[in-house]
């Protein structure tokens, strides 16, 4: 039962045996929920892979050609929009934990986490009605200036809901979960190592980038990560603001923009029917793949980085 | 420093005045806008990014005369993490001051009473999709909550073995599961049953259950791991059997942290869009039972409102931003509930 076995004889209970039972039930539910979303989707993905080509939106010559670009837009959608987001969150956790006043900073921490709260559905809203028309200006300006720099090549979108947009609408979107986890790290930092490189004479940067920034390196790693993980599966802000088409691009600023697994799921899904389904499952299935294996590197990351820093 | 300062003050020689960072603010804002107002296009979303930039390469410059290069870096990088900061604020005040301007348009009456059948422009309403959140959201909560304390309990109380640590593992990696992913798996289960094509409230619950699993257990394990052990040590000492323990010690002294970390688990499940969109559905009217037919959902008329616009667009816009201001309102009401409920009845133990 427990792990007290050596003791004499210990007194089980019915009661204890129920609740124990009940409480280890519940648990490997967890490893069983999470084993059958992988059998589920493989057993209806199977048929997918030989389903008619032609059958598929925009008749690709196979399964993997219709894949390809949506894979892309995914991997590159999220890496633009943690391109964005880790510097930005590194900053805010940096003010959070060492810059804004001891007092404030507790309210200001709750303020970053209110963007959690906003439902994806309205970052979609919001991206169309505000974002896009915002930095649509913007991207004219840039492909007419610095055109000739491959990514801002033209013609210029003339809504503005292009990959970068979204990538900045999930930039926004993941900033309050890196930002967390790395406020966390950040005020981990032993403070005999900041006070330290004070009484050494650093200035509160150097400080920050001699105590704070090693200590918290893996962590905000790890947070990156997840972000990732978070950014790869967004379905609804991409799916709304994103004018999409079947391409592999890495142009920015056009308005011919690869979609992303996710998103072409939910755009597709309502109308789907026979093989169409089970196609639209195997690239969902593709997409927990990818978040599987982010996600697990991640945690391995963290769980290290637990093992042997003596702060925990 | 003082009235007499015949000799230059050791401790601030070579330093810029404490105000000097406010009076460039001010002194770049005000060039700035100038300079805008002469050329006549002033923007102040512009102005502001200008001056703002203007700023930080004043205070670098001045801080590289006056005080050298380590203190000008020093400056240089608090301004560059303070505008990390406030450059967070603009999407969130954006989006609040967008939701609320455009939402209240609709925010009435007819909005909270009636559903969306026969409706083609104006009227019609959200109660259908109000109705089918409530339905989805309680069914998940029924699910997810016990399994979730269950499965806590077991990690922080019993589990020791290689089990405990794939279950902690797993939890973890569930919680980054894509939404729409749960919403397949939700899809592929109930068309294995029902067949192909099948949608039902139930189903979205399912989806959304395999989301909020993980964090109620997050959340709760945290809990547990706050009480004391000498609590649970003065009950066994007493001869009080491990499950009464747990079930009349320990969960009483954390039951405010547990309701709070649900409530938070509600609050991030309501919003929820993609997993309904699969396997909950569209629909225009009402249903109140999560075993039949499709069953509509707030997020998804948001959803569904903007992306089916009918003769009139604004109608159907108008629809959608307030039911977005009404899905905010929701999910802030949970989150605020949750931390008073945190505020006033926890800290009790320790301290």
């Amino acid at each position: 039962m427990t792990t007290q076995t050596a003791r004499p004889k210990p007194v089980i209970r019915l009661g204890d045996r129920v609740f124990a039972r009940s409480t280890l039930i519940a648990g490997s539910l967890i490893l069983v929920a999470l084993a059958a979303v992988a059998i589920f989707l493989i057993v209806e993905a199977i048929p997918a892979l030989g389903a008619d080509p032609k059958e598929l939106k925009g008749s690709p010559s196979s399964f993997w050609t219709y894949v390809g670009p949506l894979a892309f837009g995914t991997v590159w959608a999220a890496f633009l929009a943690l391109l964005i987001a880790v510097p930005l969150a590194t900053g805010i956790a940096l003010f959070i934990s060492h810059y804004a006043p001891r007092r404030l900073a507790q309210g200001l921490a709750y303020v970053i986490d209110l963007l959690a709260a906003v439902p994806s559905v309205v970052f979609g809203l919001w991206g169309i009605k505000v974002l896009a028309p915002a930095v649509q200006p913007v991207y004219a300006w840039l492909t007419d200036n610095l055109g000739w720099f491959p990514l801002f090549a033209g013609p210029v979108s003339g809504t503005g809901r292009t990959i970068l947009t979204v990538a900045i609408v999930l930039a926004v979107m993941i900033l309050p979960i890196i930002t967390a986890m790395a406020r966390e790290v950040f005020l981990q930092t032993p403070k005999l190592h900041e006070e330290a490189a004070l009484a050494l004479g650093a200035t509160r940067w150097e400080m920050v980038r001699m105590a704070v920034i090693p200590f918290g390196r893996s962590g905000l790693v790890s947070a990156s990560i997840l972000g990732l993980g978070r950014a790869l599966g967004e379905t609804m802000a991409v799916a709304m603001v994103l004018s999409p088409s079947t391409v592999i691009s890495f142009v920015l600023l056009q308005s011919e923009n690869p979609n992303t697994i996710a998103s072409n799921i939910a755009l597709n899904f309502p109308e789907a029917h026979g093989t169409g389904v089970n196609v639209l499952i195997a690239t969902g299935l593709i997409l927990f793949v990818i978040t599987f294996a982010v996600n697990f590197i991640a945690r391995a990351i963290v769980a290290r980085r637990k093992e042997f820093s003596g702060a925990n | 420093m003082s009235t007499v300062a015949p000799i230059a003050n050791a401790l601030t020689a070579g330093k810029l005045p404490r105000n000097t960072p406010l009076w460039i603010l001010l002194g770049s804002a005000v060039i700035v806008t100038g300079v805008a107002l002469l050329m006549g296009n002033p923007s102040i979303a512009g102005i502001v990014v200008v001056s703002a930039i203007l700023f930080v390469v004043l205070v670098y410059l001045l801080s590289l005369v006056v005080e050298g290069s380590r203190k000008a870096k020093d400056r240089l990088m608090t301004s560059l993490v303070t505008l990390a900061f406030l450059l967070a604020l603009v999407p969130l005040i954006s989006v609040a001051a967008t939701t609320i301007g455009l939402g209240l348009a609709r925010f009435d009456i007819e909005f909270f009473t009636t559903s969306m059948r026969n409706v083609t422009d104006a009227g019609g309403g959200a109660l259908h999709a109000i109705v089918g959140t409530v339905l989805i959201t309680l069914a998940t909560a029924i699910i997810s909550i016990p399994i979730g304390i269950l499965t806590a309990i077991y990690l922080v109380e019993y589990g020791r073995g290689s089990l405990a640590r794939w279950i902690t593992f797993m939890v973890d990696i569930m919680i980054g599961i894509p939404s729409i992913v749960a919403g397949l798996f939700a899809y592929a289960l109930f068309s294995l049953i029902f067949g192909p094509g099948i949608r039902l409230g139930i189903a979205g619950a399912v989806a959304l259950s395999l989301l909020m699993i993980p964090v109620v257990v997050r959340s709760t394990e945290e809990m547990l791991k706050l009480v004391p052990n000498e609590l649970r040590e003065a009950s066994l000492a007493l001869g009080v059997p491990k499950y009464l323990t747990i079930l009349k010690v320990v969960l009483p002294t954390s039951l405010a942290g547990i309701v709070t970390g649900s409530l938070l688990a509600v609050a991030r499940v309501i919003g929820e869009t993609a997993p309904l969109l699969i396997v909950a559905g569209f629909t225009q009217s009402m249903n109140y039972d999560l075993f039949s037919d499709r069953m509509m959902s707030l997020p998804l008329f948001v959803y569904s409102s903007y992306a089916q616009q009918g003769a009139d667009p604004q109608q159907f816009l108008d629809r959608a931003w307030t039911g977005a201001l009404t899905l905010i309102l929701i999910v802030m009401a949970l989150n605020l509930l949750g931390r008073l409920i945190a505020r006033i009845f926890s800290p009790k133990l320790s301290r």
